[in-house]
């Protein structure tokens, strides 16, 4: 044996910790992920069909709610003057940076090589696209006339028109469209393989249609894996600068305004590290729920979930960092009414929030330094619910306290939703969690071809040294 | 030759693992075979080289798609913002590129993600549902837990009974040929 094999030999047998708990093999992986979907409609999980009917009880009670919002116009919601951007915009931000941990793994973990993102990827793909689908709800029912929403896009019309592409608002119409549409397409690259898996298995005609047009006869063979992986690369190539791109333009949408406590150049960073953080949150709550239910801790393990604890120690930190550097730069900027906004923010009538933002989103993650919080599931599971109570705070804080105590003391009010503030945006969760439901259900949450391929038997040296052995 | 009637497309062996399969296409390659695939349930390394396979080139077509996307999103804001609809806004110029360069960035990439799938689909030519290769009832564990070669018959040295048994000779299991169903 060389040098070369003995390292080979080495790191086989000693190796890391192994991705894929209790011994996978190929078909063990095939089983597992493909039996979830399979089941028949009268086995599924009594759990699920709760679950589903009360999501989709309140997504009904949210479209009725939008029923009269647009029969009634936007004065149903709490806004006022001078807040006249309310919850909508705060769901809106919110929505979308939990979209953002999804091509995260989906596309920057595929380019660091990291290979337990294998695991989580196609439930946090899924994620993005529920969560882009929520977000782009609130401009269309916040303009007021949803009806004449297409006039955000630049189509011929007869009146001459066409919008103002200096508007960051505009921006935002072309970002979060591409973004969906990108990540749309992203998810379903993926899937392709795994539909071919199922469509082999289906016993069922029905079944063996659907799964079998989607599939578009995918055959597994090399000639065809070249170009698919060659897309799949290019795919998480222009998906990270996208996303990166995605929520500075939502974050272009305060900063390029001129109320205190927008107009600063730290947004885009600062809104990209917290859409991160408040995506993995989001990732690690269903994560923690699904492996539960569906037994799937052999492949999304406690290793994985501390890696995903780690991402959220360093984004939740770089938020801290964000929120102490906007306090530095108001004293620093010498500007009196950023001054005041800041200080309104931590002892103005908006300080509750913005304490509980704090907490939620600096001190909560700071506890995942200790490995024994790292690798605690009750723990990391009330922490990912805090971080996203606190992020959607953090949103509530930019938009609403720097609107209701703007240049005149005179018009200066306070903010208080409505029902409907409320009951839409409870409702949005109820149309997320719906959706998710449905993909649990019907298509494998795990990226079946990714996974075989993280394991030891993917790899072709593996035989070799099998065969060594054996001589 | 084999029958002329019975219309063979091809025929697959299936082995056992990734390295036979690597180590098969590589002597398939060599006795100058080219109409060949590896079938195997997620992509496996080095089986481009051990193929004979030259890179894909669908990157090239991407950054024609994604150059194609830019161009097309300035001259839209050109046109629509200079030209056509002449309307001053916070006293910039009419062709303001810098407040341009978000939209661009967005098409270059939009446009570029349709030319990867798109582009991927027809070099791969998918979709297609009628292949010899789903003829076989074996052939459904080539997304499951094992491997395959398939050499079809429009390969200029083909004949059945000797593909069969070199197949057969570099270790192939279950030999088959694919007959499509009357």
């Amino acid at each position: 044996m060389s040098t070369v094999d003995d390292n080979t030999t080495k790191s086989i047998a000693s190796g890391c910790k192994p991705l894929i708990a209790g011994n996978p093999t190929f078909s063990s992986i095939t089983q597992r992920i493909t039996e979830i979907v399979e089941l028949e409609v009268k086995k599924t999980p009594k759990a699920w069909f709760i679950a589903f009917s009360i999501t989709s009880t309140m997504t009904m009670i949210m479209s009725a709610m939008i029923g009269w919002l647009l029969w009634e116009g936007t004065g149903v919601w709490g806004l006022q003057n001078p807040a006249g951007w309310g919850w909508a915009i705060v769901n809106f931000v919110f929505w979308v940076g939990i979209g953002h941990a999804g091509t995260l793994i989906s596309a920057i973990l595929f380019l660091f090589r990291q290979k337990w993102r294998t695991s989580i990827n196609r439930f946090a793909e899924a994620m993005t696209i529920f969560a882009v689908i929520c977000a782009g709800m609130f401009p269309g029912i916040h303009v007021g006339r949803a009806w004449v929403a297409y006039w955000m896009f630049p189509l011929p019309n007869q009146m001459s028109m066409w919008p103002n592409f200096r508007s960051p608002l505009l921006w935002d119409v072309f970002a979060v469209g591409t973004y969906f549409t990108v990540s749309c397409l992203f998810w379903y690259v993926g899937l392709i393989p795994d539909l071919a898996t199922l469509r082999d298995r289906a016993t069922n005609k029905i079944r063996k249609i659907i799964y079998g047009i989607f599939s578009l006869g995918w055959r597994g063979g090399n000639r065809q894996w070249q170009h698919y992986e060659k897309a799949y690369l290019i795919l998480a190539g222009i998906a990270t600068p996208l996303v990166l791109s995605v929520h500075t333009v939502v974050s272009f949408d305060f900063a390029v305004g001129v109320v205190p406590g927008w107009h600063t150049t730290i947004f885009p960073p600062y809104f990209v590290a917290g859409a991160i953080f408040s995506g993995f949150a989001m990732v690690m709550t269903l994560a923690v729920i699904a492996r539960k239910i569906y037994n799937l801790e052999d492949f999304i393990t406690l290793n994985h979930l501390e890696c995903m604890n780690k991402i959220m120690l360093v984004t939740g930190t770089m938020v801290g960092y964000a929120y102490a550097c906007e306090f530095f730069i108001a004293w620093y900027g010498g500007n009196i009414y950023e001054q005041s906004i800041f200080i309104n923010r931590a002892k103005g009538p908006y300080s509750w929030a913005y304490w509980t933002m704090v907490t939620c989103n600096v001190i909560v993650p700071q506890l995942f330094w200790f490995k024994k919080f790292r690798r605690n599931v009750p723990w990391m599971f009330v922490a990912s619910i805090l971080i996203n109570v606190g992020m959607w705070f953090e949103r509530f804080v930019i938009t609403v306290t720097s609107l209701s105590q703007d240049f005149l003391p005179s018009s200066w009010d306070y903010f208080v939703p409505t029902i409907f503030d409320i009951g839409i945006f409870i409702g949005s969760f109820g149309l997320f969690l719906t959706l998710f439901l449905l993909f649990l259900r019907f298509l494998p949450m795990i990226a079946i071809a990714e996974v075989k391929g993280v394991i030891p038997q993917a790899d072709p040296h593996y035989y070799e040294h099998h065969d060594e052995e054996k001589h | 030759m084999s029958d002329k009637d019975k219309k063979i497309d091809g025929i697959i062996a299936e082995f056992s693992n990734p390295y036979e399969l690597l180590k098969s296409a590589e002597k398939v390659r060599d006795a100058g075979y080219r109409k060949f695939d590896c079938h195997s349930p997620f992509p496996v390394h080095g089986l481009d080289a051990a193929m004979g396979l030259k890179p894909s080139k669908l990157g090239w077509f991407v950054a024609i798609g994604g150059a194609t996307g830019g161009a097309v999103a300035i001259l839209m804001q050109w046109w629509m913002s200079a030209v056509d609809y002449k309307v001053v806004t916070s006293g910039k110029p009419l062709f303001s590129f810098q407040a341009f360069v978000p939209i661009t960035f967005e098409l270059t990439i939009l446009f570029s993600a349709f030319t990867v799938v798109f582009g991927m689909l027809i070099f791969n030519l998918l979709p297609r549902f009628n292949h010899p290769v789903f003829n076989s009832e074996r052939f459904k564990k080539a997304t499951d837990d094992s491997f395959f070669i398939s050499l079809m018959a429009n390969d200029p040295q083909f004949n059945s009974e000797k593909v069969k048994d070199f197949l057969k000779s570099i270790g192939g299991e279950h030999v088959e040929e694919l007959i499509a169903d009357e």
